[in-house]
């Protein structure tokens, strides 16, 4: 509820095109999202990191109008997320999780579908039509049925049917996810172009990659928003520096390293371990000692710059948790 | 959901959505079977299997009299279409064992004496012996054996003025359904009937599917209001309904025969009362459901039965216990059952009609309104 202090719409539809503060869902006893604040400025491409079940795909949803939340307050476009959830659905595009256009419609029919409930204009129609053909390459594909297209295609007619009312501020939910990589790029191509043509673009992932495509990262773990800025200024922000082992023995030197006093987490990456630690001179000593005790074999140790998925890790565990699997 | 919402449907978006419906339907053979093969079967199928009437009620007979007068009488039974003779019998220790093995339904027992009482003037008599199992062919039967002795009395005996009973005689005239056929009562009540139960399974199964395929949710971003969802999916299966109508009604008179005595548009402005509550009824199962299947299964119990039984159909309600009489005015097929048959058989007219009209009326804005109110736009 907006009220005296409040939320004024006014002042944020300039420069701000989402603003929350608080907001909190739960669903009985289980807290999905817990009291989290942010914004997102108007043209910005603003991404939503976190592990499955980490609260994202409820606060998206929260804030295209599809669930009013159990407490705390916001704006999309200006308008109220608990009272004004029509107008919002109105001036947004969104795009769920799961592929949700009608499998059994084809290219076009899905198109013309979703232009008549947007309320596109007769006289728009056609032109926003061959758009969207035109951006998920399907010009000559129109009367296909859509089911029997490439998750890939898919994705990209889903986005365009999203946009048909060109609205200013876009909601997309794991987008990308189960899309192979080249699609996902193009993909993202494609956000990129919405965005520079003044959309406001809000995306989850758990795409690390994708998330340092995004100009600013919230990271959300467990319903909390546990960390937000630029990607490149988080992993500068990561106070601790951070070891690679590299070893073809990664499972032993993790387990050596969790005993280890002076390292403060330790994550596996594939063929290499990283290690955040307090100190670096003390600390490279300290799993020198470590791995060279227990004999064992690794290649080098060596600083180097954090990850997003290191600061993510860094992050969970300052804010005293495991990531929920 | 926002307060403010608008009342009236926007025409594009109910545009939209109505002819997504259309372009699904038509690509979903499984729909379009229900649609418009299903109606018509059912009508075929329960139209020649339902019969009220009674007819070669097979019976067993023991001539001890076998004379002229016995053979004649044994006779007009047979011929009258309603009995058909199986077997002669020996001894009566042979009928139960026959009635036990549905040999026969009825056993007639002539007595030696019966063409010399006949003869005499004096009142002749036969044992009827009637397997009563079946208490409502039975009564039928034993009334027809009444009307059989008549039939043989009238052309074999000289009524004297003073022997001949009654002096006052009803003469009947059936109104309607002339020739008393049960069809006739039975095709414009499975009109109703199967229309009741078509609406709300179409229907059903649409906000379900939605639901189950995960369009939903992009269906519920969208500015669309529940209103022009509901009628969007709504107008399709009326169209279809009001087709099905025609249909059966066609059926009904080409197949069966039965008369349609009343007028056509009548029969439409009160299928469209009938059809917009059930199929409001059928999405508003839909929207809780959410499954196609649960919701089929549950749209065929709050119909069939109800339809099928409570609705005069089957009984009439003037003869229901108190309990079931009451039950019966919030089963809609009550009501469009009273306008099929009064429009086919009785060619009556608004001014008859109204009362069922009015009480369709109610139950279409009751079934539109729960429609509405049962579909939530909110994810849970």
């Amino acid at each position: 509820m907006s009220g005296p202090g409040g939320i004024d719409p006014t002042a944020e539809v300039n420069d701000r095109a989402v603003v929350v503060e608080d907001l909190t869902r739960r669903f009985g006893s289980f807290v999905a999202v817990d009291h989290v604040t942010f914004d997102v400025r108007r043209g910005e491409v603003f991404g939503f990191l976190g592990p499955n079940g980490a609260g994202k795909t409820t606060t998206i949803r929260i804030l295209a109008g599809l669930l009013v939340p159990t407490s705390g307050r916001g704006t999309v476009a200006g308008f109220d997320i608990t009272r004004d959830t029509e107008a919002i659905k109105r001036n947004i595009g969104y795009m769920s999780q799961l592929f949700s256009l009608y499998n059994d419609l084809t290219v076009e029919e899905n198109i013309r579908f979703f232009s008549g409930l947007y309320g596109v204009p007769r006289e728009r129609r056609e032109a926003r039509r061959d758009w969207v053909l035109e951006i998920a390459r399907l010009e000559g594909e129109r009367r296909r049925v859509t089911g029997e297209l490439s998750l890939g295609y898919k994705q990209r007619l889903a986005l365009g049917c999203a946009v048909l009312h060109e609205p200013p501020v876009l909601f997309l939910d794991e987008p990308t996810s189960g899309v192979d990589p080249i699609s996902r790029r193009s993909f993202w191509d494609l956000i990129y172009h919405l965005a520079g043509e003044g959309t406001t673009v809000f995306v989850t992932t758990h795409y690390m990659e994708e998330a340092e495509y995004c100009n600013r990262l919230a990271l959300m773990n467990r319903g909390r928003l546990i960390a937000l800025d630029a990607p490149e200024r988080l992993r500068a922000g990561m106070r601790e520096p951070l070891l690679q082992i590299r070893t073809n023995a990664s499972a032993r030197v993790v387990e050596a390293l969790e005993k280890t006093p002076e390292v403060i987490e330790v994550g596996m990456f594939g063929r290499a371990v990283h290690a955040t630690v307090r100190d670096l001179s003390r600390g490279r000593d300290a799993v020198h000692a470590a791995l060279d005790s227990r004999a064992i074999p690794y290649e080098s140790i060596e600083e180097i710059p954090p990850s997003l998925e290191d600061v993510f890790i860094s992050r969970v565990h300052e804010e005293g948790g495991a990531p929920d699997e | 959901m926002s307060k403010a919402r608008r009342i009236l449907p926007d025409p594009m978006r109910l545009r939209a959505v109505a002819r997504k419906e259309i372009l699904q339907l038509r690509r979903d053979a499984r729909s379009m079977l229900l649609a418009f093969a299903m109606p018509l079967l059912l009508l075929v199928i329960f139209g020649y299997a339902i019969t009220w009437d009674v007819r070669n009620i097979p019976f067993g007979v023991i001539d001890r009299d076998q004379t002229r007068r016995s053979r004649d009488l044994i006779t007009t039974f047979q011929s009258s279409g309603y009995f058909t003779l199986r077997e002669y019998l020996d001894r009566p220790s042979e009928i139960a064992e026959n009635l036990y093995k549905r040999r026969e339904m009825i056993v007639f027992v002539i007595p030696p004496d019966f063409s010399r009482d006949i003869d005499a003037g004096r009142q002749a008599q036969i044992q009827a012996i009637v397997d009563g199992t079946d208490a409502n062919t039975a009564t039928i039967a034993i009334s027809y054996t009444r009307a059989m002795i008549q039939t043989f009395a009238l052309g074999n005996i000289r009524v004297s003025p003073t022997r001949s009973g009654l002096p006052i005689r009803a003469q009947s005239r059936v109104w309607f359904n002339e020739e008393l056929k049960s069809r006739n009562m039975i095709v414009p009540g499975l009109v109703a009937v199967i229309m009741m139960i078509i609406a709300a399974i179409l229907t059903s199964l649409t906000i379900a599917r939605e639901w189950e395929r995960g369009t939903m949710e992009q269906l519920a971003a969208t500015p669309v209001t529940r209103l022009e969802v509901v009628l969007g999916k709504l107008l399709p299966y009326l169209a279809i309904g009001l087709i099905d109508v025609i249909l059966s009604s066609l059926l009904g008179v080409l197949l069966f025969g039965v008369p349609f005595r009343g007028n056509p548009a009548l029969l439409m402005l009160m299928s469209f009362l009938f059809l917009v509550g059930a199929l409001g009824l059928g999405i508003f199962i839909s929207a809780f459901a959410r499954t196609q299947l649960v919701a089929t299964q549950v749209a065929m119990m709050a119909t069939y039965l109800p339809a099928y039984l409570l609705s005069g159909f089957m009984f009439p309600i003037s003869v229901m216990p108190g309990v079931l009489r009451v039950l019966t005015y919030v089963v809609p097929a009550r009501y469009f059952l009273v306008v099929t048959r009064g429009i086919f058989l009785k060619g009556v007219g608004l001014h008859v009609l109204y009362v069922q009209g009015i009480f369709m009326l109610i139950f279409s804005v009751i079934g539109l309104t729960l429609a509405v109110r049962g579909f939530r736009k909110e994810l849970g």
